[in-house]
């Protein structure tokens, strides 16, 4: 191995594969800023200029960067807009958005970079050591263990549990489980509820949705509420705090610790990937804190925040390892890199490593310079890309605005997904109105087409339930989403009892 | 951004460029001034590289002066070539980009239209499919498949990349058809892009895998599938250790095409300079290079040619559907 990482070093610390790493970051960072250009667009524009390279382990360099670069940014619009633009950065703004709304924008970005950071690095570690070994890991998963696993994701609504919505949290969800029926499903044939309307053949997608949901709503409550949403009628209100306080820092290291690692083996699965790695990242960490802590979680909480930043950073590496070690894609990123590699004359699998030891190294290393890179490309620019919140209400409205329509057209060039945006917006205006929580509607639509689709899948194979009972990682999953669901009710109900005691005077 | 991870994706994307709109010199052999592509689908999809690369090389050898690119999705493709059809008149220079799926589609009729309300231009490249086990099988070939089948009946799985009904569904059914089995007893396991299906064989979960050719030489090269039969009536180049389904006596054949339409009434004159225009591109570095990057299979089927040779998918594909009750 360390062989391996010397010639991987080699590599990577030329001159122009530095060069090559900094503008993928860069590249990416940005545009992963804008909502609705997510990895896999950005990727697909660059692969022509990495083919120009001719140098495979350039060309993957370039493209890996581009592609956490793009991760890293993505987070910025969740916390500051409420406008997740893509999937892995919608559990951010749980958190992340409430904290920016507090005037700690800066201190929001600052975490989100520093827990993708360390997400990164930790996953970068585990791939370069574990790699080789992993590829077994990736292949453990059937579709009835990955239909077990969306219902622990879905558990993550129980984390609404504690708000006293419950029903309506779970209304919801089920509401973003039937939305994500909608369209051609992998499993039938011909298009479901559709209405006989052309553009509703595709399904509903998930930007149109996500923007609906958060960001238009946003907009319209800042110009419904001067006093309470973000960025103050005055345009001065401070960003107080870029930094995070050492309690808060050390409240931070076991959730990165714990999440690093969830998050990559998650990652590691080709049917899972970064989104499902957020929300379980969310829903753990909510589950296992205690107290005050708990009460916390959607209000801007440290670690509500640093969880989904963690394991969704963590989980791009990971996907990483079906790709190099197996040449499978496991989302519709890497399997636009695979194209890439082929392209280039290069094909993934289990004798890249041993055939071709030089690219797998200088991907690798180019994998630590570039998380640096992006730290220390992001942390000074914090303070000036949060200054956007203090940017007057009557212009922020309209960039908010013009950030989202763009978002939803940008992707599919279709001027219908903006009738769908409006429409849903309206939807979502009367639901905030009547105070429904809508996160729960965005998991249970991200989650909903790959829990069918699995179960389905496994019903087929099994002709019948009985894959439950016979896999028993299955079952091991189900009774962990169960008590992921049941645990924070029963707790709270132990604490109440507890209080009662104190007050009969024990 | 939604899009679906399938095979058509994983080999073509790498032609992407969204901002691309060469000019090149005017040139002697230039047959036509300008060309704009209607893409079905979103940029990254492989309807986008396949566009792209194609205008690239028309661009850079000088056959076409510039070359510009609509991506407009939406009913799974049927928005564009109602576009098509609804504009037929002011549509000059314009082609559309569709493949293999437009047979299944209006056939289901999730297109109320069909190949014949456009006007054919040419198919311009295809690839194989074929039907892949991992390489640790016991199963050397389709005679150790169709003994495991008969052993087996619906324990033994055979998945792909698309729906009950879709192309890779129907390769399966065609394959054990012509090997006498019956083709709806098949137990057909869909998963929903290519990748996965391929992880799902490897992880175990199903016997077979139904799949693009030149998806399954890759990972034929890393020695992690064998390769039991390819749809192709003779051997292919790439990868010529591939048995042909018909040299195991199972007579079949099969090619997912990608080409080119124009909007219904395009004049001859017209349609003989696109085709005058794609014909020359074949001979030319600039495609040779769009061509390698992408790893397509020239398979060239211009005018009269591609109506028989559409006709015949739709008869054989639709004849299959109505036995597997798709129709």
């Amino acid at each position: 191995m360390l062989e391996g990482i010397m010639i991987g070093l080699e590599a990577a610390f030329s001159i122009q594969n530095l060069l090559l790493v900094v503008a993928g970051c860069l590249i990416g960072t940005f545009i992963g800023m804008l909502p609705g250009l997510g990895p896999m667009s950005i990727i697909a524009i660059m692969i022509p200029v990495a083919i120009t390279l001719g140098d495979p382990a350039a060309a993957l360099i370039l493209l890996a960067g581009v592609y956490y670069g793009a991760i890293f940014g993505g987070s910025t619009s969740s916390i500051l807009l409420n406008a997740p633009g893509i999937a892995g950065t919608v559990a951010t703004s749980f958190d992340g958005y409430p904290m920016a709304r507090n005037g700690q924008a800066g201190k929001a970005l600052t975490i989100a970079a520093v827990s993708s950071f360390a997400g990164g690095m930790i996953g970068v570690v585990l791939l370069m050591i574990f790699a080789p070994a992993l590829s077994s890991v990736a292949l453990l998963f059937h579709s009835a263990e990955y239909f077990a696993l969306m219902v622990v994701g879905l558990s993550a609504i129980a984390a609404f549990a504690g708000t006293g919505q419950v029903t309506k949290a779970l209304m919801m969800t089920l509401l973003g489980l039937i939305l994500a029926t909608v369209g051609e499903g992998a499993l039938f044939n011909m298009p479901r509820f559709t209405l006989g309307i052309m553009d509703l053949q595709s399904g509903i997608s998930f930007i149109t949705l996500a923007m609906a949901m958060f960001a238009l709503p946003e907009a319209v409550f800042l110009v419904l509420n001067p006093a309470g949403s973000a960025g103050g009628q005055d345009g001065s209100r401070k960003i107080t705090g870029l930094r995070f306080s050492r309690a808060e820092g050390r409240a931070m290291v076991p959730v990165i610790g714990r999440q690093s690692v969830q998050g990559f083996f998650i990652g590691v699965l080709p049917g899972a990937g970064a989104t499902l790695a957020s929300f379980l990242g969310y829903a753990v960490e909510r589950n296992i804190a205690k107290g005050d802590d708990q009460a916390e979680f959607g209000h801007g909480s440290v670690k509500g925040l640093a969880a989904p930043e963690t394991a969704n950073n963590a989980a791009c590496t990971g996907s990483f390892v079906p790709l190099l070690t197996l040449g499978i894609p496991g989302s519709g990123t890497t399997a636009i890199l695979l194209g890439a590699l082929i392209a280039l004359n290069v094909t993934p699998g289990p004798r890249l490593m041993t055939d071709t030891p030089e690219i797998f190294w200088a991907v690798i290393m180019s994998m630590f310079i570039g998380n640096v890179v992006l730290l220390i490309l992001n942390l000074p620019l914090i303070p000036y890309i949060a200054k956007i919140l203090s940017i007057p209400r009557n212009y922020l409205i309209p960039f908010i605005l013009f950030f989202t329509l763009m978002g939803a057209y940008i992707g599919q060039n279709n001027a219908t997904e903006l009738l769908m945006l409006v429409g849903l917006g309206v939807m979502a205006i009367i639901f905030r109105f009547a105070d429904y929580p809508l996160a729960p509607l965005l998991i249970g639509f991200i989650l909903g087409r790959m829990m069918e689709d699995n179960f389905a899948r496994s019903m087929q194979l099994y002709r019948g339930p009985d894959f439950i009972l016979e896999r028993p990682m299955t079952l091991g999953l189900l009774a962990l989403a169960l008590i992921l669901v049941v645990l924070p009710s029963y707790r709270a109900r132990r604490a109440r009892k507890r209080a009662e005691g104190v007050a009969d005077g024990d | 951004m939604k899009m679906t991870m399938t095979r058509r994706v994983v080999m073509t994307a790498a032609a992407a460029t969204l901002a691309f709109s060469g000019t090149a010199q005017a040139d002697d052999h230039q047959v036509l001034e300008e060309l704009h592509f209607i893409i079905p689908g979103g940029a990254g999809g492989g309807w986008d590289g396949t566009a792209r690369g194609t205008g690239e090389a028309l661009t850079k050898s000088g056959l076409v002066g510039s070359a510009s690119y609509e991506n407009m999705s939406g009913g799974g493709g049927g928005k564009a070539i109602g576009y098509m059809i609804e504009n037929a008149e002011s549509l000059d220079n314009t082609l559309m980009v569709n493949s293999t799926p437009i047979v299944i589609r209006s056939l289901t009729g999730v297109f109320p239209q069909s190949f014949r309300d456009l006007t054919l231009v040419a198919g311009t490249i295809g690839d194989y499919a074929a039907i892949v086990v991992p390489a640790d099988s016991d199963i050397e070939g389709m005679d150790g498949l169709l003994a495991a089948y008969a052993d087996q009946g619906p324990d033994f799985a055979v998945g792909g990349g698309s729906v009950p009904g879709g192309m890779d569904h129907l390769v399966a059914a065609m394959v054990m058809q012509a090997a006498g089995e019956d083709p709806t007893a098949l137990n057909y396991i869909p998963y929903d892009a290519g990748g996965k299906a391929m992880a799902g064989m490897l992880s175990g979960e199903i016997d077979a895998l139904s799949t693009g050719f030149s998806e399954a030489i890759a990972l034929a090269e890393q020695g992690e599938v064998r390769i039991l039969g390819v749809t192709a009536e003779e051997r292919v180049p790439a990868y010529d250790s591939a048995p042909t389904f018909m040299e195991q006596g199972i007579d079949t054949s099969f090619v997912n095409w990608r080409g080119f339409f124009a909007a219904p009434g395009a004049s001859d004159e017209k349609v003989a300079q696109y085709t005058s225009a794609l014909d020359a591109m074949y001979e030319t570095d600039a495609w040779e290079e769009v061509r390698a990057r992408n790893g397509w299979v020239n398979i060239y089927n211009p005018g009269a040619d591609f109506r028989s040779f559409l006709e015949d998918q739709e008869k054989v594909i639709g004849d299959l559907m109505t036995e597997l009750g798709f129709l």
